[in-house]
């Protein structure tokens, strides 16, 4: 009898551990001394995976690094590994009690999460990347991403050379579509003929089966590869295969020296300087934010030097059109897969439509 | 399909196999013995990271194997522990084990999350049997580890079923009592055969992190511990049908993504539930039609006590 019981307190002790272990969540602090700064201010951020994935949280991450370099006295508390769900909030009341200011959550799902947070604690800031609901002192803040993919689908589509590339994609959410539509609009720009191939994986994250659904774009002819994962797997297999690739999130150029092109990739560093600069003159007020490549959120890697100068000076202009907001990616004439007209001539889509589509534009091979 | 299409979607079907193989068999063996593991998945992920840390770290990637090997013995040496010497409850264990395999394993790999493999396993160009069309690609256009994890299937059925070993672990996970009657060591056998089962599930993990997508990245087994316990029930404790077995999940997952490509109009999440949806059906028809000889072995699952003979 002793001897179970001796067993059920090595259980014990060993759910215990995996407790220490599952939500320790790294709690660190990189503080500047705060107090000589008279507008010292607490930041909180909950990540939904780690900084080491190269991918999204990376992306945050690094914002956060520029946020702390630029405005002296910020003082970050992260949380990584933080799963959607019950666990999220209490993430987030755990930051909002340790007296952070201002909290960013960084995943789609942590939406009922701060909602329910931020009305407890009414002076203490939240902001959902990604989100849909707002609150007073609730933002959301996303960038316009799509806009960054129609040029590295010019890339793509000026480098293919049967006409046949493959897009490895996550989940047909809009977000995705909205995506792919955008790169395969960009690539016909230069290239009318190019058709886009698409996978879907029903994983943001499952790097064996990433890399397989890009293998099997690529023996299915496709000479370029782009995706929308959290992994840089896809880079990989089409750099084994000697074929060119277009990353996401974050400059993938090191896992694809010779074939990736060029990344779309996330520019989160300046919108926190502004949040946070916004909160310590206390201008801060909840809004719904979807900033665009003009304001920089979202940007295009460098572009690789296989690349024709000719291509380069085309995206180039690209860009500077839709800096200056002379032109967006979703303009007519647009024609969907099944042959309906999405957008007349010169017709614009909506944000509200943009954000609901589900559909796919003419060229691209898949269904949703 | 054309042929070149088919040879590169059997080819795709006998690499995703290979860790699923590798992992149920380690299982198999267990489960033989009469201890049911849970802790696939968690022995799988420490092998994963400790055969990553260990090739990026001494660059030679077969001292990474022998990492993981040691990886997966020492989660599994646990679940011996608990479950032979204390008794303790093996699904409890097992699941335990799991949660901590993925938070250890996500704890010690945390500064090699997407750091580059620099050492990688080379398909072997066979000569001769590499130049056949179409099975040359197919069966020998592979790395060592795929050769070794059907060398160690084939292996296992004949240590179970042809030799006096494996009559031994076979007696002690139908009736230990009576195993132990003939002067069998009962403990010691289960030690053996759960440690070392821990050990190929920590190959199997190795050769995602090492070879299938060489990279580190938190919980990248994905599940595939869980079939590779669902694939023991399907093959029916028997080394050579989960040869079979591995193989059809293999190809479930390769298939998965190039009817995709053939622009087949499925819908991408049935595909993704298939394997799934095999496992439930093969679970059913085995409980229907379990018979005496083919069913699961009779003490698994049972702490043995001799003072309770």
């Amino acid at each position: 009898m002793k001897l179970k019981k001796f067993t059920v307190l090595i259980l014990v002790a060993m759910l215990l551990s995996v407790f220490v272990i599952g939500c320790g969540n790294d709690a660190k602090t990189d503080s500047e001394p705060p107090a000589e700064q008279s507008e010292a201010i607490k930041v909180g951020w909950v990540y939904i995976g780690v900084p080491g994935d190269y991918g999204w949280t990376y992306a945050h991450d690094q914002g956060r690094a520029y946020l702390e370099d630029q405005i002296p006295g910020v003082e970050s508390i992260v949380l990584e590994n933080v799963p959607e769900g019950a666990d999220a909030e209490r993430s987030f009341e755990q930051l909002a009690q340790e007296g952070c200011s201002i909290i960013f959550g960084t995943s789609f799902g942590y939406g009922d999460a701060m909602l329910a947070v931020a009305e407890k604690y009414p002076d203490v800031k939240f902001m959902h990347a990604t989100g849909l609901q707002t609150a007073d002192n609730l933002s959301t803040y996303f960038g316009r991403i799509y806009q960054a993919r129609y040029l590295s689908g010019m890339v793509a589509g000026a480098m293919t050379e049967n006409n046949t590339m493959g897009y490895v994609a996550a989940f047909p959410i809009p977000e995705v579509i909205r995506g792919i539509n955008a790169f395969t609009l960009g690539a016909q720009s230069v290239n009318p003929d190019v058709t886009v191939k698409v996978v879907w994986t029903n994983t943001w994250f499952d790097p064996a089966k990433e890399k397989e659904a890009a293998k099997s774009l690529l023996e299915a002819g496709c000479d370029v590869i782009a995706q929308h994962q959290d992994t840089t797997e896809p880079q990989v297999a089409a750099e084994e295969a000697g074929k060119y690739c277009v990353g996401y999130n974050n400059d993938m150029h090191e896992f694809a020296p010779e074939g990736n092109l060029t990344s779309p990739i996330w520019n989160w560093g300046p919108y926190y300087v502004n949040t946070i600069q916004a909160v310590i003159d206390g201008t801060w007020a909840s809004e719904s934010y979807w900033g665009g490549i003009d304001e920089e959120i979202v940007d295009l890697a460098p572009i690789s030097d296989k690349v024709p100068a000719t291509v380069t000076e085309q995206v180039e202009a690209k860009k500077e059109a839709l800096k200056n907001k002379q032109w967006d990616v979703f303009t007519g004439p647009i024609m969907a897969q099944d042959g309906t007209e999405k957008a007349a001539e010169g017709q614009v889509l909506t944000d509200a439509e943009m954000l609901s589509m589900d559909w796919f534009v003419a060229g691209v091979e898949g269904s949703i | 399909m054309d042929i070149t299409a088919l040879s590169a979607l059997l080819a795709a079907t006998i690499i995703a196999g290979t860790p699923i193989l590798f992992a149920a068999t380690g299982e198999l063996l267990a489960e033989r013995s009469g201890i049911l593991n849970l802790g696939v998945e968690g022995m799988m992920l420490v092998g994963a990271a400790f055969g990553f840390i260990s090739t990026v770290n001494t660059g030679n990637h077969w001292l990474g194997i022998l990492a993981a090997l040691a990886g997966g013995g020492f989660i599994a040496s646990i679940h011996a522990l608990v479950t032979i010497t204390l008794r303790g409850n093996q699904v409890v264990s097992g699941l335990a084990l799991t949660i901590f395999g993925s938070g250890l394993s996500g704890f010690l790999g945390k500064n090699y999350q997407g750091a580059p493999m620099p050492y990688q396993f080379k398909p072997l160009n066979i000569p001769v049997l590499g130049d056949i069309p179409f099975l040359g690609p197919v069966f020998f256009h592979h790395d060592a580890m795929v050769y070794l994890c059907i060398i160690i299937a084939t292996a296992m059925w004949y240590l179970l079923y042809k030799t006096m070993w494996g009559l031994t672990i076979r007696s002690v996970g139908e009736n230990p009592q009576a195993a132990d009657a003939v002067g069998i060591n009962v403990a010691r056998v289960r030690y053996f055969c759960t440690i070392a089962g821990g050990m190929m599930a920590g190959l199997g993990g190795a050769y995602i992190s090492l070879v299938y997508a060489p990279t580190w990245q938190e919980n990248m087994t994905a599940g595939r511990g869980w079939i590779a316990v669902a694939l023991v029930i399907f093959a029916l404790w028997n080394p050579t049908r989960a040869i079979l077995g591995a193989y059809l999940f293999g190809g479930v997952e390769a298939l998965t993504f190039r009817l995709q490509t053939m622009g087949i109009n499925i819908s991408s999440f049935f595909l993704a539930m298939f394997p799934y949806i095999v496992t439930i059906l093969v679970l059913v028809l085995v409980t229907i039609r379990r018979r005496q000889d083919a069913g699961a072995p009779e003490a698994l699952g049972l702490a043995y006590d001799r003072e309770e003979r």
